[in-house]
């Protein structure tokens, strides 16, 4: 049936470099413990026992941006925590991921005002916008399997 | 953008004591981005060895400039910024602002709407505390009570979901009675919910009131004694773990609390620990006004039949012109509140939640003003912290239930 029977007994598989390296970057990403505002509670219901991202081998959340390669932007960024966010951005070894979770951190949502950064792509570069105010969890799910798949169709000359 | 300031030693040096700079005690910089703040609070603690000397909060990373937002919106549409202030306690923010505004213009809520209001306020009570009860047994290192927690509270979210159509930001509650009447399915959901709470409830305390480890970290830790907590102006389940039994749903009762039975649950040490206990005995009682509520649900119109404010229902809007000329007006440019001001205090899940409201004749409110307990709570953490490990901090924090969207708004 699978790919066991047609290899026998030999234990070798055959494939790109690239293939293998993005196929492991994709399936055990380690996301930042980093939550803003709302959209915060929302990823911790998604990490949570009723909608589990274990699943997508995403269970380990580490507090350390050195040793996370995906970073969720939970909620509003205002000007005072802009500059964080950047230093934890440089903080983070590459290659890393950004994803802006919910209305406020893809465009400044409901706080058209001064406090308020309009969009955390004014200050770090997105991979996915989640949209939602919060997004539900399925939501964040699904911006994160989109994350996925765009993590297994990237080539190396980019990052190069 | 903005960089991140350096501050030298010599800008803080108000703050920390002498020996800091000598460099005898070192200055250590805890947060923003700290798993165990709840949120973006940012501490500079002062340490000799691991003992804390000083602590100084710093906060304002999550300013959001509510209040000043709301003054350039109609009262209706300034009611969604409510909702993300304090974001574990969505259902009171509307709670609190439509009490405002009722005052404000004097409007009569029914009954039934009234008691709507007082499931979903609760409701949303069992819910904050058990966000808390997870993050906070979290931060002392109990993983699992988080993931049994999280499991309820999708019940509740289920139940919030089924009458506004949203999870969090419910915006379900409206000046002059909520926004629709229930659906069918909710007295059933909410039955049904009660009924598995009371067990889950012991089944967290199982693993937590008892258990050595917990204690250990808890018992005698942060403590305030009853008239320093007064002094300091908590409110909350952190004043009432020193003693005082203040509770704004008993003392100031609104929207019909005072025909509901239930207890104000108090505790005399004042550490984190009586601070635990509290939360889940408030979660108790929260149970039993639900019960009650429920079973007097009493039936009849769920909005205030004064036009002037409240939009007429969508099905007259067809035969009646009155009502189409009320719902043009409404959804244009809003109710012309009165002049004068107001201020409505409620119970949230973390203290007293007051709105102070100043109309101007206009649609839009002159100044609205949240009195957050958030942020009269996180005042008294200076002096909990002094004289404790670094690890106590963690705990201290977590117990005075702090949001961090309420402190800054």
């Amino acid at each position: 049936m699978g790919v066991e029977q047609k290899l026998g007994n030999m234990g070798v598989v055959t494939l790109k470099l690239e293939e293998l390296v993005n196929w492991s970057r994709a399936n055990a990403m380690w996301p930042m413990l980093f939550g803003l505002a709302c959209c915060a509670i929302e990823m911790m219901s998604a990490q949570a026992s009723h909608y589990d991202m274990s699943r997508f081998g995403m269970e380990l959340m580490r507090a350390s941006p050195r040793q996370s390669d995906l970073m969720i932007v939970a909620g509003r960024v205002t000007r005072k925590m802009a500059p964080v966010v950047r230093r934890l951005y440089d903080q983070m070894p590459d290659p890393k991921w950004v994803i802006a979770m919910g209305d406020c951190a893809s465009c400044g949502g409901v706080f058209n005002n001064y406090a308020v950064v309009q969009g955390v792509d004014e200050v770090v570069p997105v991979d996915v916008y989640v949209a939602g105010c919060p997004p539900r969890p399925d939501a964040l799910i699904h911006g994160i399997l989109t994350l996925h798949e765009k993590v297994r169709g990237e080539k190396f000359k980019d990052w190069a | 953008m903005t960089q991140i300031q350096e501050v030298t030693l010599d800008e803080i040096r108000h703050l920390v004591s002498e020996r800091a700079l000598t460099g005898e005690t070192m200055l250590l910089n805890m947060g923003p981005q700290h798993p165990s703040t709840h949120g973006v609070l940012r501490l500079l603690l002062e340490l000799d060895g691991e003992t804390i000397v000083n602590c100084i909060p710093d906060i304002g990373y999550l300013h959001t400039g509510i209040e000043k937002n709301m003054e350039a919106k109609t009262y209706q549409k300034a009611e969604v910024m409510t909702d993300r202030m304090d974001y574990m306690n969505t259902v009171g923010n509307n709670f609190t602002y439509c009490l405002a505004i009722e005052k404000l213009v004097g409007l009569d809520v029914p009954p039934r709407a009234q008691a709507i209001r007082v499931i979903l306020a609760e409701l949303t009570r069992i819910q904050s505390h058990l966000v808390w009860l997870g993050t906070a047994a979290l931060d002392v290192a109990a993983m699992s009570v988080f993931l049994y927690c999280f499991r309820e509270r999708e019940m509740i979210l289920d139940i919030m979901e089924l009458v506004s159509g949203q999870r969090m930001m419910t915006t379900y509650i409206r000046p002059g009675g909520v926004w629709r009447d229930v659906p069918v399915e909710f007295e059933t959901a909410v039955r049904e919910f009660l009924k598995i709470i009371p067990y889950r409830i012991d089944e967290y305390e199982s693993m937590l009131s008892k258990n050595p480890l917990f204690l250990d970290r808890t018992v005698g830790i942060g403590k305030i004694s009853a008239e320093e907590a007064i002094n300091w102006g908590l409110t909350g389940a952190t004043l009432r773990a020193s003693g005082p039994d203040y509770d704004v749903r008993k003392f100031a009762p609104y929207s019909g609390y005072e025909q509901y039975d239930f207890d104000i649950p108090t505790r005399t040490e004042g550490d984190v620990y009586a601070r635990y206990i509290l939360h889940i005995e408030e979660m108790r009682q929260s149970i039993r006004i639900i019960q009650q509520a429920l079973d007097k649900l009493p039936l009849g119109p769920v909005r205030s039949n004064n036009y002037k404010f409240v939009p007429p229902p969508r099905s007259e809007i067809g035969t009646s012109m009155e009502a189409l000329i009320h719902h043009f007006k409404l959804w244009t440019e809003g109710f012309n509140a009165p002049k004068g001001s107001v201020y409505v205090a409620t119970e949230s899940p973390r203290g007293e939640l007051g709105c102070f409201l100043e109309g101007d004749g206009g649609p839009k409110p002159y100044r609205v003003h949240f009195r957050a307990p958030s942020f009269d709570n996180l005042q008294v953490l200076p002096k909990l912290a002094k004289g404790h490990f670094v690890a106590d901090l963690v705990a201290i924090i977590g117990s005075i239930d702090i949001v961090l969207g309420d402190i800054d708004r």
